[in-house]
Order: structure tokens, then C-alpha cells, then sequence
């Protein structure tokens, strides 16, 4: 009977079918990494330039006539208040500096700032108020200057983010969907009823990374597509790319997958392997803010973790549109975690 | 040239230890080609550990195995296991796959073999086709068990307590199927602690018990050796001595029992009156007497002093 169906593709075909059938391993895998980047891009979004918030202490003429020429200045939002209230609008955060002003009215006058010099916008107060209080007093400029401010899309947080979550996706829906499925059955003595037919061994743990390979254009496709709708994040890649090195992370990720649920013989034992491998990997790989904060030494290991080089990858052609031929040391660094655990896998899987 | 082997299985001086204990302690073997060899003996008795050496599952610390004519571990495993049929104790399958997903699955690991939906027609679950196996009832899911063991249309097929569990209709079922692969010429390999399942499926059992054989026949033969047609058993109030029930005529054994006497009877013309006469010289009042055909499980009893069923 030679139309009989391969079995890879029937294990494949399996996986697949298990799969979708599980509604929430459906939501883990699609919706979470959605609803993570809507929360997160709504938490870190641009929001438009900042003005200064003064507070002038009221009492003197002077002081009416200062509140008066800083309100004409673009960048300074400027209230009159009495010395309590401007002090306690200081301490809570509505106001970033107080200005008392002493003496005859401007430029005659003394003008003493109030403000925390540890807190930034504090600072940034305190310099623009003084700007535009000299421009008005007469000041000069001595070097002519010009701004073009720069707020173009692809340098924004969630340009950083979008990548690094396409990433984080793959690494947990390839290690859990794995790892569950894999000790499930074996606690289920499925694994020793498969070792009891001529399946090909190699053919089970490949059928994982062949059903993985199934929706891994619709994981990459739900969390960039929302990127793009939402935030507008573009892909500057090429989608052949994009898709290579997902492809390669995936193929990762399931090899760790493989070798994490190699031995455990409950679901207990694989979730703490599980996060095990995976938690270094989500604070040092640079998901949610760049590696470059670690210490130089750090470097070259926590480049070698795959979840790096997949997230570098990726951010080169997502970001800067690089090609993945110019990547090839991610590559490199990804092929080989896969060829290894895969291999390693194979060896001391545990079929009883 | 080998010559085809007269044997489907055969295995001399097996032993299996797991820790410090011994699970199979030196057990031989002979299961001959197109029979239904039956392990029967109580739950620990090394039963599935036996069957799971044979069946090429574990490695044993002694002794040596022959299945079809092949050895595990040569080099050749996967060709042997074309070979065979297998049916776990308690396998799980997947829950949320569809009867025809499953044999569909097992078919595909089968380089030559049976039309999955022949198969699944065959056990008698053409109507749960379609369905999920967690929907499946106890007795569906060991027909589905089965269906995947046949599916690669073995010569030898291993069933490790076939039927536990099972209402009497649904273990009907299984017995039917069994027969129906034993009239292709399969050669089959059961364990069981149901006495009437191998006095009804089996040409030969081996009794095992500690990891041991304990006796070997027909199933006829191991009941015929205990001497007996009828097995008695008598509860008195008073006292009654196993030494004259003995000596009573057609009284071939006798075993003490919690509450009384078990006495196998050749002759229950003659042994019952004069056991009731026994009683009454002795002026017991007899409280209870059953009297049953002789089965394999008065052979476990007589071999080991102890129930099959409850050890």
C-alpha cells in the first residue's frame, strides 16, 4: 500500500490538529503577545513636547510683571500663586519650578529659582524659564542656532518593542506548546506506546518543529500586523527576511523546547526547567529594554543566548531593514543552538 | 539459512530488578506460533514487566529473548516491531484527536498494514468514527487500544490486561476481536488476573506469581491436575477436622479456609453425603456450602494458599 500517508507529516498533522484544539494554548500563543504590545505601546507612547510649568510667588508688581513676559514665551506654562500653594504645587509634581521674585520690577529685579535639581524636568524648567526671562530682559544670542526636531517613526520605544515581543513570542509559545505536549504524553504513557511501533524516533521530536513552522506566520503575522495597524511600526526589511529569521527562531526554540521536556516526568518538574532556562533569557536579551545596560563583560554570553541573537535579527530588518545575509552571525548563533539541542534531545529523550 | 522459528516467542532465565526488588525472577517461556498464551497471576506479579521485556520496552538485568525469531538490540528493532502488536496497560491516546486521526496516526508508522477504516470498522467503532477519544467510554477507548495494535496488521500481538475494568459486555467485545485475529493465524500474548478470560481465551497459560512461573498447561490440564471436578466449600459452627475430611470417599485435597474448609471432590456423588454425615457426627450445624466446577482460580488457591483476585 504505498499510499499510505508519511509519517511525519501524520504526527505533523497531529500536533496541529491537538493544537487548535486547545483554546487556551490558542490564546497564550496569539492573543497574550497582542494585548502585551497594546498595553505596553500605550504605557511607553510619545507624548508631545513638554512645557515648563513655572509658578510665580504673587505679592509685587514685579512679580505680576515676570508671570507677565514669561507667559508670552511658547515653551512656559505660567501661574501666579502665593507662596503656600505655590510650595505644596512644588512638592506634589504640579509645577517643576517656583520663581520668587524680589526688587523693583525687571530687569531690575532678583529672580531666585526653586526647583529639585535631581528631578530632569526640574532642570529643564529652571533653564527654559531663564531663557526666555533673558530674552526678554534683551539678551542676545552669541552663536546663531537652528532645531529640526527629530520624532520620526522607527526610533520610538515601540519600534524597539514590537521586534523584541516577536521574539518573546516565539521563545514561549515554542518552549511551552513543546513542553507541555511532550511530558503530557509522556505521564500518559503515549510516548511509550509510540516507542512500541516502528516509528522513526527523530520523526516524533521533528513533527514538533514541522507544527510549529504552521503558525508561525500567523504568530509573527498577529504581533507585527497589530504593530503596524496600531502603532505604525513598518517593517523596513524584506518579508523573506523577517520570515528566515523568524523560521530560525523558531526552529531554536523548539529544539530547547525538546531538550527542556527530554527527561521530566511531570508537569511540575518541566515548568520549572521551563522558566529555568527562560527567565534569564526575558530580563538579559533585550525584549523590553536594550542589553547595552549590562556590563561590557556580559556581552559576548548574553549575545550567544538565542533569544538575543533572535531579537537582534530581527530588530536589523524590522528597524534598520538590513538583510538577513548581513546578519549571519545571529544566524550562526541560532542554527547552532538548534542543531545542538536537537541532537542532545534526541539522545536522552525519556520514552517511558 | 535460518529455518522459519517454531516459536513466536521465547525467553529462558529472566530476571528484572528494579532497586531492590525483583520483579521477574528467572521466568522461561515458550509461546508457539498461532497460539494464545495467557500469563495470568495476581497484580506484582511481574506480569507487565515480562511483557514490556518481550516487547522490546526495557532491557532485562538476565537472561535471554527471542521474539519471532529476532533479538532486541541487533540492529534491527525497528523491523522486528513492524512485526508486532501492542496494547499497553492503561495507555492514555490523545484526547483530542478523532478515532479515525488515531488509527490514521498508528497506520502511518506502519510500512505494510490494514485500511485504517477496516480496522476501526472491525472493532466495532465505525459510529465513533468522528468522535474525540476523550468522549470515548472505558470500553471504546480498549477497542480503540486494540484497533491501533492490529492497525499494522501484526503476527504476534501482545495485550497487557485487555479487559480490566471493563463491564461484561464490553469485555465480549474484546474477546471477540481477539478470536477474530487468532482465526488469521495470529499468535497471541495476554496477561490477565481474570480467570475466566484465560480459561476462555487461551490454549496455554503460565501461572506466575513473585515473579515466577508456577505452573504451565492448558487451562484444562491445570484444573484436570487438581485432581477434582467439583470444588466444596463448607462454613460450620463446631469443630471440624481437615484430617478426617480428607480421609472422607472422592475428597482429593483439602485447604483450610478463614471460616471453614476447600475441598476439591472427584466424585461429588459420593463425597457430598458423606460430608454431611462427617458434620453431623460431629455435631457441628453447618452454616454455609457452596459447591462450584473446578476453575484455574482453585488452581491459583491450591498453588499459592491464596485469592487471585485480592492479593
Amino acid at each position: 500500500m504505498s499510499d499510505r500517508p508519511h509519517p511525519l507529516l501524520e504526527l505533523t498533522r497531529a500536533r496541529v490538529l491537538e493544537f487548535l484544539r486547545e483554546p487556551e494554548a490558542v490564546f497564550w500563543v496569539f492573543v497574550f503577545p497582542v494585548l502585551l504590545a497594546l498595553a505596553l505601546g500605550i504605557a511607553f507612547r510619545s507624548r508631545p513636547a513638554e512645557v515648563a510649568r513655572a509658578a510665580v510667588v504673587s505679592g509685587s508688581e514685579a512679580a505680576r510683571e515676570t508671570a507677565e513676559r514669561l507667559g508670552r514665551a511658547p515653551d512656559v506654562e505660567v501661574r501666579l500663586l502665593d507662596l503656600p500653594e505655590a510650595e505644596e504645587a512644588l512638592r506634589k509634581g504640579r509645577v517643576d519650578v517656583v520663581l520668587e521674585v524680589s526688587g523693583a520690577s525687571p530687569p531690575a529685579a532678583l529672580v531666585t529659582y526653586r526647583f529639585d535639581p535631581t528631578r530632569p524636568e526640574g532642570r529643564a524648567a529652571r533653564l527654559a524659564v531663564d531663557d526666555a526671562l533673558q530674552r526678554a530682559g534683551g539678551r542676545a544670542d552669541a552663536v546663531p542656532t537652528a532645531d529640526r526636531p527629530e520624532t520620526e517613526r522607527g526610533s520610538r520605544y515601540i519600534d524597539f518593542l514590537i521586534p523584541g515581543l516577536v521574539g518573546l513570542n516565539l521563545m514561549g509559545s515554542g518552549m511551552w506548546g513543546i513542553g507541555f505536549s511532550v511530558v503530557v504524553a509522556r505521564t500518559r504513557k503515549l510516548l511509550k506506546r509510540f516507542a512500541a511501533t516502528p516509528m522513526r524516533r527523530s520523526h516524533y521530536l521533528l513533527s514538533f518543529a514541522l507544527s510549529r513552522l504552521v503558525f508561525l506566520a500567523l504568530e509573527v503575522a498577529a504581533v507585527v500586523g497589530f504593530g503596524w495597524l496600531a502603532f505604525g511600526v513598518a517593517v523596513r526589511g524584506s518579508i523573506l527576511d523577517l520570515s528566515l529569521v523568524s523560521l530560525l527562531g523558531a526552529a531554536a526554540f523548539a529544539g530547547l523546547g525538546l531538550l527542556v521536556a527530554a527527561r521530566p516526568r511531570t508537569i511540575e518538574a518541566v515548568s520549572g526547567w521551563m522558566n529555568f532556562v527562560m527567565l534569564p533569557m526575558w530580563l538579559l536579551s533585550g525584549t523590553f529594554f536594550s542589553y547595552e545596560r549590562f556590563p561590557e563583560t556580559l556581552r559576548p554570553a548574553i549575545r550567544a543566548l538565542p533569544l538575543t541573537a533572535l531579537n537582534d535579527a530581527l530588530r536589523a530588518v524590522v528597524n534598520d531593514g538590513a538583510a538577513l545575509s548581513d546578519r549571519w552571525p545571529e544566524g550562526l548563533v541560532l542554527a547552532v543552538w538548534t542543531a545542538a539541542s536537537f541532537a542532545l534531545a534526541l539522545r536522552i529523550f525519556r520514552w517511558k | 539459512m535460518e529455518e522459519a522459528p517454531p516459536l513466536a516467542v521465547r525467553c529462558a532465565g529472566l530476571v528484572k530488578r528494579f532497586e531492590d526488588v525483583v520483579a521477574v525472577a528467572g521466568l522461561d517461556l515458550e509461546v508457539r506460533s498461532g497460539e494464545c498464551f495467557g500469563l495470568l497471576g495476581p497484580n506484582g506479579a511481574g506480569k507487565t514487566t515480562t511483557v514490556e521485556i518481550l516487547e522490546g520496552l526495557s532491557a532485562p538485568d538476565e537472561g535471554d529473548v527471542e521474539v519471532l525469531g529476532a533479538r532486541w538490540g541487533r540492529g534491527a528493532d525497528r523491523a522486528l516491531r513492524a512485526r508486532l502488536g501492542v496494547q499497553l496497560q492503561e495507555t492514555l491516546l490523545a484526547e483530542k484527536l478523532t478515532v479515525r486521526e488515531t488509527v490514521r496516526l498508528f497506520r502511518s508508522f506502519y510500512a505494510r498494514g490494514r485500511d485504517a477504516d477496516g480496522v476501526i470498522g472491525m472493532v466495532g467503532l465505525d459510529e465513533k468514527r468522528g468522535a474525540r477519544v476523550g468522549k470515548l467510554s472505558g470500553g471504546q477507548k480498549q477497542r480503540l487500544a486494540l484497533a491501533c495494535a492490529l492497525v499494522g496488521d501484526p503476527e504476534l500481538l501482545f495485550l497487557d490486561e485487555p479487559t480490566t475494568g471493563l463491564d461484561p459486555q464490553a469485555r465480549l467485545k474484546v474477546w471477540e476481536i481477539v478470536a477474530e485475529f487468532r482465526s488469521r493465524g495470529g499468535t497471541v500474548l495476554l496477561t490477565t488476573h481474570a480467570m475466566e478470560e484465560a480459561e476462555r481465551l487461551c490454549d496455554r497459560v503460565a501461572v506466575m506469581d513473585h515473579g515466577r512461573r508456577i505452573a504451565l498447561g492448558t487451562p484444562a490440564d491445570l484444573v484436570a491436575s487438581l485432581g477434582a471436578d467439583q470444588i466444596v466449600e463448607i462454613e460450620a459452627d463446631g469443630e471440624l477436622d481437615g484430617a478426617s475430611l480428607g480421609r472422607l470417599p472422592g475428597v482429593r485435597s483439602v485447604s483450610p479456609r478463614p471460616r471453614g474448609f476447600m475441598l476439591a471432590v472427584g466424585d461429588i456423588g459420593s463425597g457430598l453425603p458423606a460430608l454431611l454425615a462427617e458434620v453431623g457426627a460431629r455435631g457441628a450445624r453447618l452454616e454455609s456450602l457452596r459447591t462450584h466446577q473446578a476453575t484455574l482460580e482453585d488452581v491459583f488457591v491450591h498453588l499459592t494458599g491464596r485469592e487471585l483476585r485480592d492479593v
